[in-house]
């Protein structure tokens, strides 16, 4: 378990004030989402030990980090919190080789974890090794930052908006090491980034942040299901993030197997089994009365309309219950009144899964 | 180029001289540089401007002072000679001291200048790591000053080989104990005949001078390249 609750008042005429708790479960990915300016960072940096809180409690696990109350704070060298920074941070007096060790020779003795060998592995650093931090390329220099925090074999592992500084071919090329990691390792994780699909491809838990305060936390199933939340109902890809299951293909697309039905989707072929993340966008959901036509969409589903929510002047979201999930449609008020939508309602869920982002 | 013994005496004594000055405040200089680029205390202001005096006055000023403090009868200098029997006035170790004097603020400015160029954030992420705080000093910090460093002490070191105005006046001119390059020039222009013997020492000076500021520059290079932004 992670346990963060942090007062804190910038200095400056902005007087930016921080005032964040939540709680997450400990292996696992927290996710900190905001615009930039709303306190992610910060958070981050308090609970690595390099931001003091003027207030506030920090735990992992059994350890207090930081207890203001209790006057404990420990020094970031004895939190075995290792941090990927945005720009690597990487030692220019020191060769890829030397980043590497750094924090492996300075790791507690006893310390579980990944071997040199192993992370030079996982992320293909061999070539680099004798290399300067210099000469690398924005993504190299990335894993390179990633292999370093991991081999110092933390408790936690921070990331500050890792793939920020990169271009969209080096993030799809580092965003599988995260995932590898994730799953592989049973290494709690605490990852910054104001890009919702590195949330929605990480995250076990989601924190949403806001002008430097938690508008909502919990898993990220749930969040994305919210329609009350809107740094995520307010954008043009809201939807449901659905846990699914690779379950063979048919008529040429991928079936998709999630609790409670199945989705055809073109998606890359994998082996059967294999866990991945598919955001269901709100806008790519329609709805018919039971017993609709042949459309060109590629799914129809039952599903129970368990609610009507507003979105906007002359929209709304369905929630739509299929087994245990739920999926939102984003609709116009008119076609509820066409309709005579009523929650409780069975109805079909039409769901277009050309849009889907993969995960 | 033919030297006489008295002239080799000199370009001899330039050089351990200016590397003892060199030598002593190298390390005080980048504790000075440390404290004026990082530390928040009374008075920094007034310790920064202290250390660029010997910049602004007069050399000869500076000598007596030295004079004054470090003289057989100053503060400093009658504890020193009688309990440790150490003169340093009109001595070498005088001379090396008026000229590391004189030489300190041109380190303390490079070193700073290492320093401000340096990304504070490579100490937190070796912090992160599990560096401690002297760890981290030794193996990011340091590293990281040393082209500063290196410059600081080769610029002072040739800047040292021609310091005259406070080693004349604080070590006076004695051939062979205190005469450096810069004062067998003076003497020789003062005595009749001596043109020759100057011009040749001037020479060597200004071939000392090329040669310091060469080394410096390919020094420089041989760290930018070191640390990967050559």
């Amino acid at each position: 378990m992670l346990e963060v609750a942090l007062r804190h008042r910038f200095p400056g005429p902005a007087g930016f004030m921080l005032d964040a708790a939540f709680t997450a479960p400990a292996p696992g990915v927290t996710v900190l989402f905001g615009a930039s300016g709303s306190g992610k960072s910060s958070i981050l940096a308090a609970v690595a030990g390099l931001l003091r809180p003027r207030e506030g409690r920090v735990a992992l696990g059994g350890t207090t980090l930081t207890d203001t109350a209790a006057g404990r704070f420990l020094p970031p060298e004895a939190r075995r919190c290792a941090v990927v920074f945005q720009e690597g941070r990487l030692f220019p007096h020191r060769s890829v080789e030397g980043n590497l060790r750094y924090g492996l020779r300075r790791a507690p003795r006893g310390a579980e974890g990944p071997g040199f060998e192993e992370v030079v592995a996982l992320l293909g650093l061999g070539p680099l090794l004798a290399r300067r931090p210099g000469l690398l390329s924005g993504g190299e220099k990335q894993r390179v930052a990633l292999g370093r925090a991991l081999l110092a074999r933390p408790a936690l592992l921070l990331l500050d908006e890792p793939l920020a500084a990169l271009d969209m071919p080096r993030r799809t090329e580092i965003l599988p090491f995260f995932e590898a990691l994730r799953d592989a390792a049973r290494l709690p994780m605490l990852y910054v980034t104001h890009a919702l699909e590195e949330a929605d491809r990480l995250a076990d838990t989601l924190v949403l942040l806001q002008g430097g305060r938690v508008q909502a936390a919990g898993p990220l199933e749930a969040l994305t299901a919210r329609t009350d939340l809107p740094l995520l109902a307010a954008r043009r890809d809201a939807g449901v993030v659905l846990r699914c299951e690779l379950a063979g293909q048919e008529r040429g697309l991928t079936r998709l197997a999630f609790p409670g039905g199945t989705l055809l989707a073109p998606f890359p072929e994998g082996p059967a089994g294999r866990h991945i993340r598919l955001r269901v966008r709100a806008r790519d959901v329609a709805v018919a009365r039971a017993g609709a036509p042949a459309l060109s969409t590629d799914n129809a589903l039952p599903a129970v309309l368990q609610g009507i929510e507003p979105a906007g002047e002359r929209e709304c979201f369905l929630r739509l219950g299929i087994g245990p999930s739920i999926l939102l449609a984003r609709v116009t008020l008119d076609a509820v009144r066409r309709l005579a939508l009523r929650p409780g309602e069975t109805v079909t869920a039409l769901i277009n899964a050309v849009g889907g982002e993969r995960g | 180029m033919h030297l006489t013994p008295e002239e080799w005496q000199a370009l001899r004594l330039s050089l351990t001289v200016s590397l003892r000055a060199v030598a002593v405040s190298l390390p005080l200089a980048a504790m000075v540089a440390l404290l004026l680029a990082r530390g928040r205390f009374p008075g920094r202001t007034l310790l920064d401007a202290l250390v660029h005096l010997p910049l602004v006055v007069p050399p000869v000023v500076t000598g007596w002072l030295l004079l004054l403090v470090f003289g057989l009868r100053g503060p400093v200098g009658a504890p020193l000679a009688e309990w440790f029997g150490i003169r340093l006035a009109f001595t070498a170790e005088g001379a090396a001291l008026a000229t590391g004097v004189m030489t300190f603020p041109l380190i303390v400015r490079a070193v700073r200048l290492s320093l401000d160029g340096l990304d504070r954030g490579l100490e937190d992420a070796a912090a992160t790591l599990g560096a401690t705080r002297l760890d981290r000093f030794l193996t990011v910090t340091l590293p990281l000053m040393a082209p500063g460093l290196l410059s600081g002490a080769v610029v002072a070191f040739a800047a040292g080989l021609g310091e005259f105005g406070a080693v004349i006046t604080f070590a006076s001119n004695i051939p062979g104990e205190t005469q450096t390059l810069p004062l067998a020039i003076y003497s020789a222009t003062q005595s009749p005949g001596g043109e020759a013997v100057a011009a040749r020492l001037a020479a060597i000076s200004f071939t000392l001078a090329i040669l310091g500021l060469l080394a410096s520059d390919l020094l420089s290079r041989w760290l930018a390249r070191r640390l990967g932004r050559g």
